[in-house]
């Protein structure tokens, strides 16, 4: 659900560093990460800088893969470790909750190497596919009044709402603008008169960040800046799905930037009441396949702990700042899930003193309840019930380029994955 | 059935989509253009005229692009380059260009003046001249930027005989450099994020290509630009026409680290990232190697690679397979849309 790199600070000049990313430096905000110095590495999310990471182990990682045969290597003992660790297990059916890591499974095709007894699911950690119809008709019908210029990432733009997605909207005269970064629609907001609406999404990776650009356009006195709050919290959601007695979820391959923020503790709760393990995955194919052996290991022996695979990243009480900024800004409420219903506690809203920033209450909004379109089966596919290919809309009627269900329009949901980056038979 | 309804209802209208790489282009062009101009035969890159001799070939591309400056290039370069690549990789030498160019009324004369002298910049590099233009303007705010439209002929180099049908089992597949700079390029620029290592590959492939068609005459079977939609489409594009099963070495694909680093900050999948200055070319199994000695001789290709093979064809399911990093093996589909930044 949530892209990050490391990058390694060059330069610090003020709450703006410049971040080594492999062969490019880019600029990073660093209001989340005051103890960054020169030569840290830090994670790196849509511009800003989430944590300092752990140098040594981010090294030790980029070391590993920084050759084909190494990488190759290094991917093929640990497909080796995992069939030995698997053997003679009853099937079990693991759950990658992050939609980030659905699409590395896919991409890589790390399904096709795993042994028959150890199935993946995609659960539901894409932000894309768990906003609801209503919110996004919110960000359509304002963009269409023209009253604000409204401004997201690119995820979200071609979200279906119940008649129109941002970019047709575009097409018919509404003001939309893709961002990589909320600090360039601060910027915008700083440059121009317009009014800039930011439709925020995304889960505890990227709400601190918004946080971050609230507290910065609060301290400025932006008052045509104000933030559209989508955003969800997975905890909670991960709750919603364990408590349903016809869950069939052996292990969680949990979140790893989400993690970096909440820490590794969030789930520790979780594991214990439902007795699931959890493991805390990086990224890179050989993270993924090591959470699984780590996940495979707990089954084994029985135990449902919390294991952490994304050392370099993660940390038992994940960021302090970054929650801290999340906690200062928003509160936690009630939120609707596409696929899923209502979670308690699992949303965020602008707290009090900052409703002035809060677009739903500037231009009177509110969410209407939309029905999800007939026949797709998102809501189960999220949950871990059903696979896309259960779906008889799925790769017919609904194709990346005309979804009619939100698993199908996010690169990283589970039907656009298993579409786009099918097996190949044969 | 609500969400078919919507789809009609957003049909009536032009979309981002409909102007991308990706299959509702394709489809849109199939269904709206294609039956009005015949003269568009099978809508290759280039169409293939034949009065005498070795036959010329006479394309057309309009361009738009924001920012109209980017690292490696500009909207004058694109629009030379695009047409003559188009030339090029139909087998023709290419010798003449039309330029159109549309601006809106109260655009600096210094952009205007700055972008034509890179058109004759480039034109000069490619050795091609520009015969007939033309130029329009409109209304202030009937549009933002500029659109520049060139057409171009080109003479056939004689023992060409460049064909999708003419793939077969065995051919290899090669890519003449590095792929994605262009796209990410123009992104960054656009959002201001600071890669400035990163050129475009913005450049005429005519002197490759040239090369290549010269040498081996008819053992280069196809050839085709991965503009929008990337080397992913391509390729699919390839396979569909020639019905063709393909298989690819990801491991193979040319792509600069700093390309490679900004898509994975941005979340684009390099392979379906466009380039202006590359070309795919199917050529014969046994001259493969061949091909490949010649063109990194060549300035522009040193860094290219056979990337795969065709291991069919005439199949009902023409499929693209890549074999992963990883030793696994997955399809690589067609551009759905446009990719962006993206968070997730
Ligand atoms: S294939 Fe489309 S309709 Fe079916 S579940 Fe997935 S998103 Fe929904």
């Amino acid at each position: 659900m949530c892209l990050g790199v490391p990058g390694k600070l060059e330069d610090i000049n003020g709450d703006i560093g410049a971040a080594r990313v492999g062969a490019i430096t880019t600029p990073v905000n660093l209001m989340l990460t005051p103890e960054a110095r020169v030569g840290d590495f830090v994670m790196v999310h849509a511009g800003f800088a989430l944590k300092v990471m752990d140098g040594a182990a981010v090294a030790e990682t980029l070391n590993i893969y920084k050759s084909v045969a190494q990488t190759r290597s290094r991917l093929d003992e640990m497909c080796a470790r995992l069939n030995e660790t698997a053997k003679g297990l009853a099937p079990v059916n693991l759950m990658e909750v992050c939609g980030t890591h659905t699409v590395a499974i896919a991409r890589s095709g790390i399904k096709a190497r795993l042994p028959a007894n150890v199935a993946l699911i995609s659960g539901p950690g894409c932000p894309v596919c768990v906003t609801p119809v209503g919110e996004i008709d919110m960000a359509v019908e304002l963009a269409l009044s023209r009253r604000a210029r409204v401004v997201s990432f690119g995820d979200m733009l071609r979200v279906p709402g119940s008649t129109l997605n941002l970019e047709a909207a575009r097409g018919r005269g509404a003001k939309v603008d893709i961002v990589y970064s909320p600090g360039q629609a601060l910027a915008m907001a700083g440059r121009e008169e317009e009014e800039i609406v930011f439709l925020a999404v995304g889960f505890e990776t990227t709400a601190p960040i918004i946080a971050a650009a609230v507290k910065t356009a609060a301290a400025a006195d932006l008052a045509n800046f104000s933030v559209l709050v989508s955003h969800r919290l997975i905890p909670p959601a991960l709750d919603a799905l364990l408590s349903d007695p016809n869950a069939l979820l052996d292990g969680l391959i949990c979140p790893g930037h989400v993690s970096t923020v909440i820490g590794w503790q969030a789930y520790d709760g979780l594991a214990r009441r439902y007795k699931v393990p959890c493991a805390v995955a990086g990224f890179e194919p050989g993270d993924i396949l090591e959470s699984i052996v780590m996940l495979l290991e707990m089954i084994r022996a029985g135990q449902a702990g919390v294991a952490n695979q994304y050392s370099r990243s993660v940390r038992r009480e994940g960021s302090q700042p970054a929650r801290q900024a999340i906690e200062e800004v928003f509160n936690v409420v009630d939120g609707d899930w596409r696929g899923l219903g209502t979670i308690k506690n699992s949303a965020l809203r602008l707290r009090p003193r900052f409703v002035r920033f809060d677009a739903a209450v500037k231009y009177e909004l509110q969410a209407r309840r939309v029905p999800e379109p007939k026949g797709c089966r998102c809501g189960d596919i999220l949950s871990g019930r059903s696979a896309p290919a259960d779906c008889r809309l799925f790769g017919v009627a609904c194709l990346p380029e005309q979804p009619v269900g939100p698993c199908m329009v996010s690169s990283e949901g589970a039907c656009s994955a298993a579409y786009l980056y099918g097996e190949a038979a044969g | 059935m609500r969400q078919e309804a919507g789809g009609r209802r957003q049909e009536a209208f032009i979309t981002l989509a409909h102007g991308s790489g990706g299959r509702l282009a394709a489809e849109f062009i199939q269904r709206r253009l294609a039956p009005l101009f015949p003269g568009l035969g099978e809508m290759d890159d280039a169409a293939v005229l034949r009065p005498k001799g070795a036959g010329i070939a006479f394309t057309t591309d309009s361009f738009v692009v924001d920012p109209l400056f980017f690292p490696g290039g500009d909207i004058g370069r694109l629009a030379v380059f695009g047409t003559v690549n188009d030339l090029a990789v139909q087998g023709a030498k290419p010798s003449w260009l039309s330029l159109a160019v549309v601006a809106p009324e109260g655009l600096p004369l210094d952009i205007f003046d700055a972008v034509i002298a890179s058109v004759a910049a480039a034109a000069k590099e490619t050795g091609v001249s520009v015969v007939t233009g033309d130029t329009k303007v409109v209304e202030r705010g009937g549009l933002s930027g500029l659109i520049l439209n060139t057409a171009g002929i080109g003479e056939m180099i004689p023992g060409a005989d460049l064909s999708a049908a003419r793939i077969t089992a065995g051919d290899a597949i090669i890519v003449s450099g590095p792929i994605g700079a262009h796209e990410v390029a123009v992104l960054s620029q656009r959002h201001s994020l600071g890669f400035d290592k990163i050129q475009s590959d913005c450049a005429q492939v005519a002197c490759l290509a040239g090369e290549l068609v010269g040498r081996l005459k008819d053992a280069v079977r196809w050839m085709r630009d991965p503009t929008r939609g990337g080397l992913a489409t391509v390729l699919n594009e390839m396979a569909v026409a020639a019905k063709a099963t393909i298989e690819i070495v990801e491991d193979q694909i040319p792509i600069e680290p700093a390309v490679q680093n900004a898509a994975d900050i941005l979340g684009l999948d390099p392979l379906y990232l466009a380039c202006e200055g590359r070309f795919v070319a199917v050529v014969a199994g046994p001259r493969a190697e061949e091909a490949l000695r010649r063109l990194k001789l060549r300035p522009g290709g040193e860094n290219t690679a056979i990337i795969g093979s065709v291991t069919g064809v005439d199949n009902e399911h023409p499929q693209v397979r890549l074999n992963t990093r990883f030793g696994s093996r997955r399809i690589l589909r067609y551009l759905a849309a446009d990719q962006q930044p993206r968070i997730c």
